[in-house]
């Protein structure tokens, strides 16, 4: 859905197509501190992440302070004030991971797709790497979740093997 | 029975809400953080535990009494946890007490000396995060904060403003404004009750005692001070005199002596308040429209009205403060008589406010780039001069004001605790409407620290009916009540701090309410002992329009003793960019989604002009984007083309106003 | 279609039971998150066009309408159902037949040709594709012999791969909201919490707090609004039941919910998972949506005047809002910050009105309660903790999966028989039960009852009930950090000793793990520890310095170990191993040398060569470069 907005839209109409959107999803949800975390949730769903200017425009329109809404989205590690990348690839580090080796496969992970030290998405925008407690896959341990998939009983050969997949289905997007 | 046993002492279980409050009551002074008797119970610091057999560690701030249980407030267990807590606190801490504004009031400070936490085994504060030394008022050092909550639950309970709050989770949790900005980007009042109640040193109050030392030291200039009402009941507290104890003499004495060239009385200028205000009040009368009339000598309430109520600000008193109509005073007026410019003259407050300190930066308030009044002291900063220059406060001889502002009457003095404006203003009233001479002047109505006072007044068959709020909070439910016709005012009172400026928190820290209380006390006492009780009464006011003033609400008296509000964005941010022109000639549209505006139907303006940009195909010379104010919220909706701000632009207006101000711009 | 009463109800399900049994056989497929993730939906697929080329597959859907009675049906009709989990994720994708029981394990597509072909034929099912104990080599048909399910218990897990969970009408068929219709007909609310305080069920959050004690609390509470929540956070790492009830009988949930709602006089519920649980989600959005179709949510249901409906709020990833007061506080989208109790949701909850809060499976235990009465529940488990539990078994056990047993039931047995022992030949050493917030059992428990209180005695606690077995290439020492690490980063900040207490107790963990321990570390350690468990706010707080303490019981000389001699007993903790050349085994090639990234390794060619530990960063690199084995690593 967002590469049709990116490629069929010249880019000034962007903001403007997401910024209508953000109004729908405030006025299907309703305006009631009770229905903030839905709308942050669909509004992340539609920008990778939260920016700070639609925190505020949330805000204003529920009639709450800017301060508790800020606090609200640095309190659930869903939601990220900073752009995330395309795919979004969260290791399981639950204790039936770990102890079955999420370690490895993380470093892996963050090695093919190039991540610096302490970054959690690619300059490019492309990957963001997080680790999550536990996806409740546990029997498949370790897991792997790549925007919505899981991947289970991971090794670092088999990260190589999704990731030479995800770029391929890339190019041949483009 | 109904009782419980403390360290094996029975205790009968009144009606305490919570085991903290009965173990108090006994005399054992349970160590605290987050509690506050003003605020809800937070539970966090974990300092309050004690001990119930066969419960273990409960924080007795919020546990309630239950008969029968067994109580041991310093059991091993109880003095592990506290230590530990303290210890933990202490390793997160930038320890700087010899250089901290708060060592000597600091809590933290405190119970580590009480506990006697000589060491500390853990690691350091790994995150050293920048000071907020932007405000007027306030300083914030993150670093020092022990995230007890009590400035957020204080700026939202009490203030019913929500600045303060915290982000993140874990080890990492901050408290402070949304996105990290700083307290002079934010809708802060800068009342300071945030910094009054923080245990350490994480909030205080930006110190200007530098300033005051330099213009004390510097021969060219005349250094005259105000001393505002309040300071008198509570400065004594610094040198360990009983709060609410009447200091005035001593307080003189000492600003002479701290070298302070004229010693006048805010209270001249309080008295003055009261007459230009009540003649504003009459007048007013005739035009119910006008009314309800709010007081605006709380220049933290004014802010708070610019930012959130911007239809109401045509109610506010466009007095000015009581401090600023002292300024005018004496930097127009008397400074002439004294063969002085402005620039001479330095003015300094003593006042128990933080917010006053902003106030006095405010342009209206300064004439040719010189401000009406140069510095504010808070209360506390004085007892910190008065300490550092050596003087031993308790053993003053009192002296008296210098002339001309050294003479006040009662209804001056009581402006310091809440009710007091209100009852001034009453007795004034009644006497100016009635023509009758008022016998009874108390109002105790108004008198006390209830959220909502209220008293009506009958001047022959007419009522005015007068509210007195304190807390912003307070003041907000007040005015919701107003809106929605579920009450009406003619008069109404509001002091930002709780209990009125008595309870400012540039005052000596007063975490019990009864220091607050012993203070209005003071005040009402201070009343009693004055020779004259009302405003009118006060020859010195008749002297002032005598010679300058001409008469209450003249042209003179307004140019100089009033002012005008402005409306403030409540929320700063960056705008959203909806349309990027590449245009060599674009057109900046800015449609205000701010509060006010966005009730207006400011949204469906946005829609309804990026449907005409559309139709008329000019989409790609505009660069339109949606801000968050405009600051011309009375007009809302605001939309600003360019440089010039159309207001009232409703959806139905867009097609007139985009005809008119867009497309002729446009290429097309 | 609304069912207007409990007759109408009864009868459908006979008649819908009667034209399902139309079907000679059945095909489950696993659609849970595991099978789904290794490949199960194209299983699903690919069965269904085997039947279809061989004419014998008959859609359920049609099944369902009376014109089925006219329709010629083949010989042997075969249906076909996307279940929930079994349970078994690590065999999967599972394929099950019914009626025979028959379980397939790992089937990839090219089986499937295969496989429907012994099926129609009626030839013995597929040797290779059957479950094969990975100890004892022996080979299982049938799904109720596997050693793996043959000492469960299935109640609240009863329908989890047996149903197709997006079809109401399965679930129905299978005695969904009978249990409902017999609290709205037959009981008052006082008598059904009655009967849940009679049955002695206890929470299956993790507290072990009496329901019935609760339900009375809200029912007593006197305000005319009222809330049920439903606890599917679901935080413990390694634990998946609450997630298999949601995604493989979710109205399960829902009727357990409704009857809820009914005893303590609630019309309105909600049901708060988390956000990593998207397919929970769904599925019950759909049962939800389904109950509400045939009014057995909404107005007026079963026609007995009871209203209630439901509504899901999906969690944003916290740790602590699975704690009650923080989950009530993020469904009114504040910041989880658990508040302290009193007052208890029965009193303020949701909004400051009376709530119900109970976790999934507690949730799901209450139909069939209803429907055989406590006295039936009573008798399973132990006196004190009656009836059945799901565990989450996993580490290295042969068989990992999801298994539910009576209380009371040894660890012995669950690890032995139905985790099939350690894997790789490997030494038991301990389980860790609880999560985070639990702590080890050992050799010297193997054959402890498991219960509540039990757990509770010997330090652990049951928690939601993951169980994480470890083997003795486990370092406890490592576990613990691991389990701080959590926890200080789930911490929600609020209360002092957690939030402050969780980073130094992590802070002198890791100095043991990194060999940099210090001698007072021990003492100050659980000093520490003792005083957060007291001090905390919240039971994450309080909980959280189990897994130290616990290390201390069981393993105190494994880290002393660590502090004193530097050494991992275990040999896991990579900062304190020690990597030697054999002078004897060297043949001085030198390519170690050129390897090692800090140069630690000098010699001389075709001398022996040696490594300098003081430069060492113990990186590994050289064992794996060295042609003649010559360098080894010790901890
Ligand atoms: C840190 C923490 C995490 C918890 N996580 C869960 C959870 O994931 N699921 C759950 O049902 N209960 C969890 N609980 C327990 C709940 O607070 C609550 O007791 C439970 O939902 C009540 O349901 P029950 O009586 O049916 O067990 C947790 C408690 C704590 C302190
Ligand atoms: S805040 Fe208190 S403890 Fe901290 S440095 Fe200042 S005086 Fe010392
Ligand atoms: S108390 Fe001790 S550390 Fe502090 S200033 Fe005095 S001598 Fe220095
Ligand atoms: S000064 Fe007042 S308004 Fe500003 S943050 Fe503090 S309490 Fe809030
Ligand atoms: S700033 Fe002060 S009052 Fe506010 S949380 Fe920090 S320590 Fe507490
Ligand atoms: S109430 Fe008084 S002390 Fe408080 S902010 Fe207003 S003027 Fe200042
Ligand atoms: S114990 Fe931890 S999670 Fe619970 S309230 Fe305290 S800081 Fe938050
Ligand atoms: S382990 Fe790494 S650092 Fe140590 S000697 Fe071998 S190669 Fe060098
Ligand atoms: S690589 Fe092996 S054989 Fe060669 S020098 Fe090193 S230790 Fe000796
Ligand atoms: S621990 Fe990784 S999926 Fe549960
Ligand atoms: S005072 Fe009780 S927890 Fe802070
Ligand atoms: S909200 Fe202030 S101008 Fe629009
Ligand atoms: S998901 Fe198929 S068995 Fe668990």
């Amino acid at each position: 859905m967002d590469t049709d907005i990116l490629t069929e839209e010249p880019q000034a109409m962007i903001p403007r197509r997401r910024f209508e959107k953000v109004n729908e999803i405030i006025e299907r949800n309703g305006k009631l501190q009770a229905v903030l975390i839905p709308i942050l949730q669909e509004v992340q769903a539609e920008y990778r992440y939260l920016p700070e200017e639609i925190l505020t425009y949330i805000a204003m329109v529920l009639n709450l302070s800017p301060a508790t809404v800020y606090g609200v989205a640095t309190f659930y590690a869903q939601f990220s004030l900073e752009p995330k990348g395309k795919y979004v690839i969260k290791i399981c580090d639950g204790t039936a991971c770990h102890v079955r080796g999420s370690d490895p496969v993380k470093d892996a992970i963050r090695k093919r797709v190039g991540l610096k030290e302490g970054c959690p998405t690619t300059t490019d925008l492309k990957y963001t790497v997080e680790t999550i407690s536990c996806l409740g896959a546990c029997g498949l341990a370790p897991v792997i979740m790549i925007n919505e998939k899981i991947y289970g009983q991971m090794t670092p050969q088999a990260i190589n093997i999704i990731i030479d997949k995800l770029e391929t289905e890339e190019g041949d997007a483009k | 029975m109904n009782t419980l046993s403390v360290d094996h002492q029975t205790v009968a279980i009144k009606n305490e809400k919570s085991l903290l409050e009965l173990i108090r009551n006994m005399g054992i002074e349970l160590p605290t953080f987050c509690y506050n008797s003003e605020l809800s119970i937070y539970g966090a610091c974990r300092m309050c535990v004690v001990e119930i057999e066969g419960r273990g560690i409960v924080a007795s701030c919020s546990t309630p009494p239950a008969p029968g249980m067994k109580i041991f407030t310093n059991s091993p267990r109880v003095q592990r946890v506290r230590k530990t807590v303290l210890e933990l606190l202490l390793a997160n801490h930038d320890r700087e007490c010899t250089t901290c504004e708060k060592s000597g009031h600091c809590k933290l400070q405190e119970l580590a000396e009480r506990f006697g936490v000589r060491k500390i085994r853990y690691g350091e504060r790994d995150l050293k995060l920048p000071l907020d030394t932007s405000g007027k008022s306030l300083v914030r050092d993150p670093n020092k904060c022990i995230l007890c909550g009590d400035c957020v639950r204080m700026c939202w309970e009490v203030q019913g403003i929500g600045v303060l709050n915290f982000s993140n989770r874990g080890s990492k949790v901050q408290v402070g404004p949304a996105f990290n900005k700083n307290l002079a980007e934010v809708d802060c009042v800068n009342c300071g009750q945030c910094s009054a109640i923080c245990p350490t040193g994480a909030i205080v109050v930006k110190s200007e005692i530098d300033a005051a030392w330099t213009a004390l030291h510097d021969p060219t200039k005349l250094v005259v001070v105000q001393v505002a009402p309040a300071v008198r009941v509570a400065l004594g507290e610094e040198f360990g005199l009983p709060a609410g104890e009447i200091v005035t003499g001593k307080v003189v004495a000492a600003l002479k002596k701290l070298g302070f060239d004229k010693v006048f009385d805010t209270c001249v200028s309080a008295d003055l308040t009261v007459l230009e205000e009540t003649h504003e009040l009459v007048e007013r009368l005739e035009n119910p429209a006008d009314l309800p009339l709010f007081t605006s000598c709380c220049p933290a309430w004014v802010k708070y009205a610019e930012h959130n109520e911007p239809e109401f600000l045509k109610h506010l008193s466009t007095c000015r403060s009581p401090q600023q109509m002292f300024g005018s005073l004496v930097k127009k007026y008397w400074a002439k008589e004294m063969g002085k410019k402005p620039e001479d003259i330095f003015t300094v407050s003593i006042m128990p406010c933080t917010a006053k300190k902003f106030e006095i930066t405010r342009p209206e308030f300064t004439t040719d780039g010189i401000p009406d009044v140069d510095l504010v002291l808070t209360t506390q900063e004085l007892a910190r001069m008065i300490r550092e220059s050596g003087l031993l406060f308790h053993q003053l001889e009192a002296a008296s004001f210098d002339t001309p502002f050294g003479f006040t009457s009662g209804a001056g003095v009581i402006f310091g605790a809440s009710g007091g404006v209100a009852e001034a203003a009453l007795r004034a009233a009644y006497e100016m409407i009635s023509g009758k001479v008022l016998e009874q002047v108390n109002f105790e109505e108004v008198r006390g620290f209830q959220g909502l006072k209220e008293a009506a007044v009958n001047l022959d068959g007419n009522e005015i009916k007068v509210a007195v709020v304190h807390g912003l909070g307070n003041a907000k439910k007040l005015i919701g009540k107003i809106k929605t016709g579920k009450s009406f005012y003619h008069f109404v009172e509001v002091m930002a701090c709780p209990g009125g400026c008595i309870g400012g928190a540039g005052q000596p820290v007063a975490v019990e309410k009864a220091v607050k209380e012993a203070r209005a006390k003071g005040i009402y006492h201070a009343d009693i002992l004055s020779q004259l009780r009302k405003s009118q009464d006060n020859p010195i006011i008749a002297k002032l329009y005598e010679k300058w003033l001409e008469q209450p609400n003249s042209h003179e008296a307004h140019a100089t003793m009033h002012t005008k509000y402005i409306t403030r964005g409540r929320i700063t941010g960056e705008d959203i960019q909806l349309l990027t022109s590449k245009h060599q000639q674009k057109l900046d549209v800015a449609v205000c989604v701010g509060t006010c505006c966005y009730l207006k139907g400011s949204y469906d303006t946005l829609q309804e002009l990026m449907r005409r940009a559309d139709q008329a195909g000019i989409g790609d010379q505009i660069n339109l984007h949606a801000t968050f104010c405009l600051e011309g919220c009375s007009q809302s909706p605001s939309v600003r083309i360019n440089e010039e701000i159309v207001g009232g632009v409703s959806p139905e207006q867009v097609d007139s106003v985009f005809t008119s101000k867009i497309l002729n711009r446009s290429q097309r | 279609m609304n069912i207007g009463s409990v007759k109408d109800l009864k009868e459908l399900r006979e008649q819908w039971t009667a034209n399902l049994g139309k079907q000679k056989m059945r095909i489950l497929v696993c659609a849970g998150t595991g099978c789904v993730a290794n490949g199960s939906l194209k299983i699903y697929e690919a069965i269904k066009n085997q039947l279809e080329s061989h004419n014998v597959f008959i859609p359920v859907e049609l099944l369902y309408e009376d014109e089925a009675t006219d329709r010629i049906l083949p010989p042997v009709p075969v249906g076909m159902v996307k279940s929930g989990c079994h349970g078994f994720c690590e065999m999967g994708p599972l394929v099950r037949l019914e009626p025979s029981g028959v379980l397939y394990t790992k089937v990839q597509p090219e089986d499937v040709a295969g496989l429907v072909e012994v099926l129609i034929s009626g030839r013995e099912p597929l040797q290779h594709k059957l479950y094969s104990h990975p100890v004892t080599g022996e080979t299982y048909a049938l799904e109720r012999e596997i050693p793996f399910y043959k000492y469960q218990t299935r109640n609240a897990l009863g329908n989890c791969g047996k149903i197709d969970p997006e079809d109401i009408r399965e679930a129905i068929t299978h005695g969904a909201y009978q249990g409902l219709g017999q609290a709205l007909t037959g009981l008052t609310p006082e008598e059904v919490c009655g009967e849940m305080a009679k049955s002695g069920l206890r929470g299956r959050g993790g507290g072990g707090f009496a329901t019935g004690f609760k339900w009375e609390a809200t029912r007593v509470a006197d305000n005319p609004e009222k809330y049920v929540v439903c606890n599917g956070d679901e935080v413990d790492p390694g634990a998946f039941m609450d997630r298999s009830v949601m995604e493989g009988d979710p109205h399960k949930v829902i009727e357990g919910m409704a009857i809820a709602g009914y005893a303590v006089g609630a019309d309105q519920g909600y049901i708060y998972v988390r956000a990593e649980y998207p397919l929970a989600v769904q599925r019950l959005r759909t049962a939800i949506q389904e109950a509400r179709k045939f009014g057995l949510l909404g107005k007026n249901i079963l026609g007995s005047g009871f209203c209630f409906d439901i509504k899901i709020k999906e969690g944003a990833g916290a740790f602590v809002c699975g704690e009650e007061t923080a989950l009530l506080a993020s469904i009114q989208g504040e910041r989880g910050m658990p508040r302290p109790k009193p007052p208890f949701p029965a009193q303020s909850g949701l909004w400051g009105k009376p709530t119900l809060i109970n976790n999934v499976e507690t949730f799901a235990n209450v139909p069939a309660i209803i429907i055989n009465g406590s006295g039936w529940f009573k008798r399973q488990g132990t006196e004190k903790s009656p009836g059945t539990k799901t565990f989450a078994l996993t580490g290295q056990v042969a068989n990992t999966g999801l298994i539910e047993v009576p209380m009371g039931i040894t660890l012995r047995e669950i690890v032995f028989e139905i985790g099939g022992g350690i894997r790789n030949g490997k030494k038991f050493k301990a389980v860790q039960i609880g999560g985070p917030s639990g702590g080890c059992l050992t050799r010297e428990h193997l054959d402890m009852k498991l219960d509540f209180d039990s757990l509770v005695s010997a330090g652990a606690m049951i928690g939601s009930g993951g169980l994480v077995v470890m083997d003795e290439d486990t370092c406890v020492v490592e576990v613990a950090r691991f389990f701080m690490n959590f926890t200080q980063n789930e911490s929600c900040g609020k209360c002092v000793p957690c939030r402050e207490g969780t980073k130094r107790m992590l802070e002198i963990l890791q100095r043991a793990v990194d060999g940099e321990g210090r001698p007072g570390d021990p003492d100050d350690l659980e000093e520490l520890a003792l005083a957060v468990k007291d001090g905390s706010l919240c039971g994450l707080g309080k909980t959280a310095p189990n897994p130290i303490l616990s290390m201390f019981k069981y393993f105190k000389d494994e880290y002393m170990a660590h502090i004193i001699e530097k050494k991992c007993p275990a040999g896991v903790c990579n900062a304190l191993a020690t990597y030697t050349i054999d002078a004897a085994l060297c043949k001085g090639c030198g390519k170690c040398g050129r390897t090692c990234p800090v140069q630690a390794i000098t010699g001389v060619v075709k001398k022996p060569y040696v490594i300098d530990p003081a430069k060492c960063i113990k990186c590994g690199a050289c064992i794996a470069i060295c042609p003649f084995k010559a360098i080894r690593e010790g901890k």
